[in-house]
């Protein structure tokens, strides 16, 4: 369980998280949704470690994240960013490894090589495994950047904004690798993913955040969260909802 | 791997035997017609000069392979980092205010002014925009110049420039045995960046994924700060400015073989070390028996490759800044 108390976040002397105290819940797929600059980027950066809080706090199944060892961190949780990196003309093997990292901190044992090879396949990577990376499609590069925060092997998995790059098929794909390896019986992984696209968050998140303004705006099951109402206050624009084959659709009016 | 590569990892250590053979043998006092026993001139010229160019390339190739990863910008090398004007502050404050001082103190200020130019440096990349790669480069430049400019003004005012042109324009014909050996400072450096690879890999991924994967950020940035700025330093001191080595072959290398920093340590180092010998000896050949600096020869065919890695894209990739 992710525990967030009073957390206040500030980059350049601006406030962009305005006091959130959330619980993210183990298991499943938790989807953080709101309007352009609410903060949902900053709030995952913070829980990860990679962004500083100004007061409050973050745990992570129970340890405090301000405190823990960068290395035990790397260990607990795994975040894709959305700055892919400019340089770094890795191969897509060489990228993946790097996954392994915190865990063999630069003697890789036997089951680190088997890992990586696992993550390559479950990735559909494995032909692409001696590119470089700026020889591949940005679809490409967004998987393996992907099977990296994957191999890491952490108990929480973050990813903000993966669909970004990625076609329709392809988006399907991860969503349902990622609802796949954090369902009940899957290996125990919980997701959390910034999401625009409202209609992925209905068909594939458990929970969802959603933040307005470097503020909470409503956390809970996706039911709950994503009402007509709910979201036409939450982006300030009237949405409707309907049902098309079982799933839930909304949009905006 | 394809067949032009097999020829290429097979030719190449071939040529870097023979540049050494003709560094070894080229020179204004000939090893044969008995003006000075060959033994001697070799263990006192021409064995340390050899040794001196490679040790100097590779250096300065590893060090710009390191700032450009740390700093994430294929355009920028260590003498376009302010490094070379800070080693050469910290020689003179030293001269100055220690004349006497042994050659090791001096190499140990121009050392620790080197490593405070670069991080400056690194403090003003932090404030350059990342959209146009070229910017980051102008703006060491500038750097550059006013800390040049700093130092040629204090030379000036205390009749110390022509010492500071000693050492402005990297050439290798004053290294004598027991004048270059603190260049061997170096090969220790290349061994502990083998040691760090990984870490100064997973740096050039950019700071998020540093942290993201549990390494210590800060540290590892130093390191890389203190190995750029140790060797520019070594280099300045002992043999003079030498541009270009730093930006041509880090860029060539990952071209040819990407960026994983531990695979290609070597290849780096090697690269470097004949690039610049190959620099050298044509410098002592060309105008025989009078010598053109390495650092010129250098200047001119770095700045044609410069042009080529600017123009020539690599397929289905595009220069990373």
């Amino acid at each position: 369980m992710i525990e967030t108390k009073d957390l206040r976040v500030s980059i350049a002397q601006s406030e962009l998280i305005h006091g959130i105290s959330v619980t993210i819940p183990k298991g499943g797929i938790t989807a953080v949704i709101g309007p352009n600059g609410a903060g949902k980027s900053t709030l995952l950066h913070t829980i990860a470690g990679l962004q500083s809080a100004a007061s409050g706090t973050v745990t992570i199944d129970g340890t405090d994240i301000a405190r823990a060892r960068p290395q035990d961190r790397a260990r607990l949780v795994a975040i894709l960013t959305q700055n892919q990196p400019m340089l770094g003309r890795l191969t897509v093997e060489d990228l993946v490894s790097f996954g392994r990292w915190p865990h063999h901190r630069g003697r890789p044992r036997p089951e680190d090589t088997a890992i990586v090879a696992e993550a390559l396949a479950e990735f559909a990577l494995t032909d692409l495994s001696d590119r470089l990376l700026d020889t591949l499609s940005g679809g490409q590069r967004q998987r393996a950047f992907v099977a990296m925060a994957w191999a890491q092997s952490t108990p929480w998995l973050f990813l903000d904004e993966p669909l970004n790059a990625l076609d329709p098929r392809h988006a399907r794909d991860l969503m349902t690798r990622l609802r796949d390896l954090s369902a009940p019986g899957g290996d125990g992984r919980s997701v959390v993913v910034v999401l625009h696209d409202l209609n992925t968050a209905a068909g594939f998140a458990d929970h969802v955040i959603a933040l307005k303004f470097g503020h909470l705006f409503l956390a809970g099951p996706k039911a709950e969260v994503l009402t007509a109402e709910n979201l036409s206050s939450l982006f300030d624009t009237p949405f409707q909802t309907t049902e098309v084959k079982g799933r839930q659709l909304v949009f905006p009016d | 791997m394809t067949t032009r590569a097999a020829i290429w990892r097979a030719t190449w250590p071939i040529g870097l035997v023979l540049l050494i053979a003709a560094s070894l043998s080229i020179g204004a006092a000939s090893l044969w017609n008995g003006d000075f026993s060959a033994g001697w001139l070799m263990m006192v010229s021409r064995m340390p000069r050899t040794a001196a160019a490679m040790l100097a390339g590779a250096g300065l190739a590893l060090a710009g392979t390191v700032i450009q990863l740390t700093v994430r910008n294929r355009f920028v090398e260590p003498g376009l980092t302010g490094t070379p004007e800070a080693a050469m502050l910290g020689l003179l404050a030293i001269t100055l205010l220690a004349p006497g001082a042994a050659i090791g103190w001096k190499m140990a200020a121009a050392a620790v002014a080197a490593l405070i130019g670069t991080a400056g440096f690194l403090l003003l990349s932090r404030h350059v925009p990342r959209q146009d790669p070229m910017l980051l480069p102008l703006v060491g430049l500038i750097y550059g110049g006013i800390l040049g400019a700093a130092g040629l003004w204090i030379a000036w005012t205390t009749d110390l420039v022509q010492y500071l042109g000693i050492w402005r324009l990297g050439e290798f014909s004053g290294v004598l045995q027991g004048r270059y050996e603190m260049l061997w400072l170096i090969a220790a450096l290349a061994a502990l960046l083998y040691a760090a690879a990984d870490r100064i890999t997973i740096l050039g991924l950019g700071e998020d994924y540093a942290r993201s994967l549990g390494l210590n950020y800060g540290q590892t940035l130093a390191l890389g700060l203190g190995v750029v700025a140790t060797i520019s330093a070594v280099v300045v001191v002992t043999v003079g400015a030498m541009p270009f080595v730093g930006l041509v072959v880090p860029n060539i290398v990952s071209r040819w073989r990407g960026d994983n920093l531990r695979a290609n340590l070597p290849f780096i180092a090697l690269s470097g070390a004949a690039m610049v010998l190959a620099a050298d000896v044509i410098g002592r050949v060309i105008r025989f028996p009078y010598e053109v600096p390495a650092a010129t020869v250098f200047s001119v065919a770095g700045a044609g490759i410069f042009l080529w890695l600017l123009y020539a894209a690599p397929k289905q990739g595009r220069v990373h800044g």
